[in-house]
């Protein structure tokens, strides 16, 4: 009879272990693409600002000035945007989930020396490139041509 | 004619987790007429394309829905391509297609446990929870998200699901199978189960078609109408039968449920076998202009599309009409005649989801 039927899925649910997790003893282990919060590495962030421009909910703040990122995680839905238009892959999708609190919060990160350096690094580099492509154009069209303006750097 | 009295039911009641108001007029014990309102959760959803552009739109469609959303984000991604005339590749529709069955099965499970939940069987609706479980669980391998995947987007798809971690799949599939025809078996043959969805709240064909229901109710009353036999994404190519019967009472709604499950098993166990190698999306260029109506198959029923656009980024009018509100109309002309002891169970039978309803 069907009522016997379910009696055994009953019993066997009463002796084995239970479905869920013990919660605050046993955490819980994610899945590799679980879309927990995003992280930035400072080291590596160029402050280009395109991920605050992809976000569909404007939760990054970028501020040039004063060098900062800043994320509003309230604000954040979790969708990845940044993560996949960041020029420099330093955004990452970490895979806990924020900690609940008391109140909004902004998190601000500081561009870090490291990253400010190596951005100089490269602005330089880049500044020769565009120096040494003018002179070297303006010796192959000779003197009559004036000196060619110096192209933008590409960074 | 004894006196006629009205019993509020909702927008807040036990069985209910989202807010409907039904005005029940009675006689005696007998339900005559029930007048519905809704209106309680409107969140203005549709008019966000004046903030958002067409891309970012997706997110938001998804959002009318927790249990839908991928639905959601799938119909207006194909209402926008056919606008952008995108032709999608062929994997992104083989995985949009199995995803949207996974979506079916969990959306299936949940409706069964809240129906034992109903009715006061707890260890069934513990258990049917405790299957549904597994369903997230593979979402969130191959999504990223439990509720909302943010797999969609106009194009394609998001990220792909490689072709191992679907033959893991499948594999849970085949266990929560065998699991789930237990289940199934005490949900359609326990006699406590049918005494309370035998020979309650009939609806005739007749009267479905009428009042222009759809999805598991509409087939339940013996019409065999299904969006997904029109073919959209890979359903084509899928060897696919809609489920129905002919009875039309709360018990043949719960058996075309729990068949459209085990439908569901055998469309991803074939698209499984089927899906071909490829791209998951194709770029998109250019704003979309033009307008599309779309129609797409929710595990509770037909969901239609509508978006106008100006050939700017934003979108004009975009529109979602649910399945759940398709229902209300149905749902008034079960409850007449019914006791009032089952109108809970007669709500719940719909499978209502207000907060899409009213977006
Ligand atoms: S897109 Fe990447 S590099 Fe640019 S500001 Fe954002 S995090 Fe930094
Ligand atoms: S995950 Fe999405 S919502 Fe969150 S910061 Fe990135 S783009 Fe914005």
């Amino acid at each position: 009879m069907a009522i016997i039927n379910f009696n055994k899925t009953v019993l066997h649910n009463l002796i084995s272990k239970p479905a869920t997790r013990l919660y605050p003893f046993e955490e819980r282990v994610y899945p590799e693409r679980t879309r927990g919060h995003v992280e930035n590495d400072m080291d590596v962030c160029v402050l280009c600002g395109l991920c605050s421009i992809k976000c569909p909910t404007h939760a990054i703040t970028v501020d040039k000035a004063a060098k900062t990122w800043s994320i509003r995680p309230m604000s954040c839905i979790q969708c990845r945007c940044c993560v996949d238009n960041c020029p420099k892959k330093c955004l990452s999708m970490a895979q806990k989930f924020q900690e609940p609190g008391p109140e909004k919060v902004t998190k601000t990160f500081h561009q870090t020396e490291k990253a400010i350096a190596a951005q100089e690094a490269l602005m330089k580099a880049a500044k020769e490139r565009a120096a040494a492509a003018a002179a070297a154009k303006a010796a192959a069209a000779g003197t009559a041509t004036p000196a060619a303006p110096v192209q933008k750097p590409t960074e | 004619m004894s006196k006629r009295s009205v019993i509020p039911f909702g927008p807040q009641h036990p069985v209910l987790p989202e807010p409907i108001h039904l005005d029940l007029v009675m006689e005696d014990e007998k339900v005559v007429e029930a007048i519905p309102s809704i209106g309680f959760i409107h969140r203005g959803l549709e008019k966000l394309v004046d903030k958002k552009d067409f891309n970012e739109m997706v997110y938001v469609a998804e959002r009318i829905c927790g249990i839908c959303s991928l639905g959601h984000g799938l119909g207006y991604s194909e209402a926008v391509e056919h606008v952008m005339d995108i032709e999608v590749p062929s994997r992104a529709k083989y995985i949009r297609t199995i995803l949207s069955e996974m979506s079916r099965i969990h959306s299936h499970i949940l409706w069964l446990g809240l129906l034992a939940d109903g009715f006061g069987f707890e260890s069934l609706y513990m258990e049917s929870w405790r299957l549904r479980e597994q369903v997230l669980d593979m979402f969130e391998e191959a999504t990223g998200g439990r509720v909302i995947f943010s797999i969609m987007k106009i194009g394609g798809i998001r990220k792909d699901i490689s072709n191992e971690m679907l033959a893991d799949f499948q594999k849970r599939f085949d266990k929560m199978e065998e699991e789930l025809k237990d289940i199934a078996k005490t949900f359609l043959d326990d006699v406590a189960v049918q005494s309370r969805l035998r020979d309650v709240g009939f609806l005739t064909k007749q009267q479905a078609e009428d009042l222009g229901c759809c999805g598991p109710f509409l087939r339940a009353s013996g019409v065999k109408r299904d969006i997904r036999s029109t073919g959209y994404e890979a359903y084509g190519e899928l060897d696919f039968e809609p489920c129905y019967s002919e009875i039309g009472d709360s018990y043949a709604r719960t058996e075309v449920r729990i068949k459209e499950i085990f439908q569901a098993f055998d469309l991803i166990r074939q698209a499984i076998a089927k899906i071909p190698a490829g791209e998951i999306d194709v770029p998109v260029k250019g704003f979309p202009n033009g307008e599309y109506l779309t129609r797409i198959e929710q595990p509770r029923g037909e969901a239609v599309y509508f978006v106008k656009a100006n050939g700017s980024k934003f979108i004009d009018r975009m529109r979602v009409r649910t399945p759940t509100f398709a229902n209300l109309a149905g749902l008034t002309e079960t409850l007449k005649g019914c006791d009032l002891a089952d109108v809970p169970m007669l709500v719940l039978t719909i499978d209502p989801c207000i907060s899409c309803t009213e977006r």
